[in-house]
């Protein structure tokens, strides 16, 4: 965990009382729309189709049990009793009232949240894996550095009115978690030759209208010169992304038109100017944001304790185990993800009731610490082997035990248009739909390791782009169609997946997905050639032809 | 920038005017007496682009009591029953195509 400081309660106090009083000129009508607009959006107030929407950030996904506990209590007495956990470590509440969000405000920032900059031409949540600090071969625990950017993005004068909004991600894992090459930087933390800790810096990775894979700028920036290297960056973008076109207002734009070598001379140039600067990290100020890191005690324990030998005795706890518990960098833990991909549930929704459970267990198994990633799913990052069985009672009595991690029914779906005023389609229901398709966890475990991403319009909350399977909701005629892709992934090899034909009506999709994924089953080499590797093998013509072959 | 009310306005049937309800984000219609419901079978339906501007221009004038008003499809049944012309203002009137989380 993270202790905030006084500047950061102080802060958050000042933005509270300062949006109570924006709110009640709004409704006081001493503020038009027009002007109140972009201050509820820095307040991360949006509004959908029914309501307004809240968008709460959770910096590099880490809460306490105290803030969940908190996320429920706004869940229950301001909002309908459930919160939405999206793509981008952040959590949403749909049915906020105007009226109503300068306690729940208050509320969340007596704890240490809020939704400063989830809107707006600035720079984002910074997210990284939600395996940092306890992900076995880590290089260094990424949310250091997550935090140093947090500190170093709030509110900065300079990049609060960028060409557009900006989203930095960190890995410091092999295997990245953290989907850092479809950001718009991405920092991959890791040793150089000689053996000194630095940054790869990819740059212009992101999804939308115009998919682009993050490029490498810059494959070694050492610890002392990241700050000053990410804000050459973020200047050259400042002054040369494009303001006049919204839709080629990302920096992945500005690095597509320069191409990567010119872009990377810019920075170089900007940033040898800077480089000594006040930004010059010193290692005192990375020792004073370490310390601020808690970790669990941890107790030196057996790695194969008798509770869990027995345990595994029961097929349903062994399949849990096997699918949802991941190994730790310590002996005798486990990493424990919480599935909330519940079969023909809406993919990231959690109760009040369940958030507050989920609060409970941490603080009895989890060294009160909760995580939440990406793939919209929330993690135990430490729990002691011998707990599992009871965790694992605990968990599956609230539902979120459901095996299915990294399968295909964990798929990640954007709100669609059951939310969002933005949506082409619907994005949550073909989820539904899907997982009702694939509720069998034999034949889950059967096809194994599959992602499935669906988002309602080009935008691509969902990150169809890089799902195994993407699914992208469009409007033709009045009518729900969607155009599937395959093949994409948001890992270390990120890539763009291929569209495989025309677009389906709504009542096809998850046929279309049966189809592909029939396809798959009788192509594979081998019962472990993933999905992916499969379709990277043939490409995507077969499964096209079994697709479209019942048309 | 032109202001909306100036540009060229189609309409291809009957259509309404909605927005959303200031102090609650709430889907609401415009009534053909100046006000709000939240009831479509209030809403006034109008036929031509010009009678639809003029009641999105009323709308639009009420800054304080609603948010994002727009002209939207509806299909007027013979008995005069107004019902929403596309699946986005289905959704907005009748809620989420799917139970609620915490009403499942
Ligand atoms: S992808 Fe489109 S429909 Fe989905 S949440 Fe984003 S903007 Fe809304």
């Amino acid at each position: 965990m993270y202790i905030h400081d006084e500047f950061d309660s102080t802060l958050l106090k000042e933005r509270v009382d300062e949006f109570r009083d924006q709110v009640r000129r709004r409704l006081s009508g001493e503020l038009t729309e027009d002007e109140f607009k972009s201050l509820r959006l820095m307040n991360g107030v949006y509004l959908q189709l029914h309501a307004y929407m809240l968008r709460i950030a959770i910096p590099y996904g880490t809460l306490s049990s105290t803030q969940m506990r908190m996320l429920a209590h706004v869940a229950r007495k301001y909002d309908r009793g459930y919160g939405h956990f999206t793509t981008r470590q952040n959590i949403q509440f749909n049915w906020i009232k105007l009226s109503d969000l300068p306690d729940a405000t208050a509320d969340l920032a007596s704890v240490g949240v809020h939704g400063i900059q989830t809107s707006g031409n600035c720079i984002r949540n910074v997210t990284t894996d939600q395996w940092a600090g306890v992900a076995p071969g880590e290089v260094d625990d990424p949310r250091i550095w997550a935090e140093l950017l947090r500190q170093y993005s709030t509110l900065h004068p300079e990049f609060s009115f960028l060409p557009r909004k900006f989203k930095i991600a960190v890995t410091a894992s092999d295997h990245d978690r953290a989907a850092v090459k479809i950001h718009d930087i991405g920092l991959r933390l890791h040793r150089n030759g000689a053996g000194e800790m630095g940054f790869e810096v990819l740059v212009g990775g992101g999804l939308g209208r115009t998919p682009f894979i993050g490029k490498t700028i810059k494959p070694f920036v050492a610890r002392r010169d990241i700050l000053t290297y990410i804000e050459a960056i973020l200047r050259v973008y400042n002054q040369y992304g494009r303001r006049d076109n919204i839709y080629k207002a990302r920096i992945k734009i500005l690095v597509h038109e320069l191409g990567i070598d010119k872009f990377a001379r810019e920075v170089e140039d900007e940033w040898l100017s800077i480089k000594d600067g006040a930004l010059a990290l010193d290692e005192a100020v990375i020792a004073d944001i370490r310390s601020r890191f808690k970790y669990p005690a941890y107790e030196k324990l057996t790695d194969n304790p008798d509770e869990l030998k027995q345990a595994l005795a029961d097929p349903t706890f062994k399949a849990w185990y096997r699918n949802s518990v991941s190994h730790h960098r310590v002996p005798g833990y486990g990493i424990v993800t919480l599935s909330l991909k519940p079969v023909g549930g809406p993919p990231g929704d959690a109760t009040a009731e369940q958030m507050d459970a989920i609060a409970d267990l941490a603080d009895r198994y989890a060294f009160g610490e909760i995580r939440v990633g990406h793939e919209q799913n929330l993690c135990f990052p430490s729990v002691a082997k011998r707990d599992l069985p009871a965790l694992w009672r605990g968990l599956d009595a609230i539902g979120v035990a459901t095996p299915n991690v990294n399968l295909v029914s964990d798929i990640i779906a954007c709100p669609g248009l059951d939310y969002c005023s933005l949506a082409n389609a619907r994005a949550i229901p073909v989820a539904q739909e899907i997982t009702r398709r694939f509720a069998d966890h034999d034949t889950a475990n059967l096809i194994g390791r599959l992602h499935i991403n669906i988002s309602g319009c080009i935008n691509a909350c969902g990150h169809h782009h890089v799902g195994h399977i993407g699914i992208l909701g469009v409007e033709k005629n009045g009518e729900e169609f969607y155009q599937v892709t395959i093949g994409g992934r948001a890992d270390e090899g990120a890539v763009v997946g291929t569209l495989i034909g025309p677009a389906v009506p709504y009542a096809q999709v998850a046929n279309v997905v049966e189809d592909i994924v029939e396809a798959y089953l009788d192509l594979r080499l081998r019962p472990d050639e993933l999905f992916i590797d499969t379709v990277k093998r043939l490409g995507v013509e077969p499964f096209k032809e079994r697709a479209y072959a019942t048309g | 920038m032109t202001s909306p009310l100036q540009q060229k306005l189609k309409i291809t049937g009957p259509s309404i005017v909605t927005a959303n309800r200031t102090g609650d984000g709430a889907v609401i219609y415009r009534t053909s007496s100046n006000g709000w419901s939240t009831e479509l079978s209030d809403a006034a339906v109008v036929r031509t682009a010009d009678d639809a501007k003029a009641l999105w221009a009323e709308a639009m004038a009420d800054d304080l009591g609603a948010i994002g008003s727009y002209i939207a499809p509806v299909e007027v049944g013979s008995d005069g029953s107004i019902e929403p012309g596309n699946i986005r203002e289905a959704i907005r009137l009748r809620g989420t195509t799917f139970a609620l989380p915490a009403s499942a």
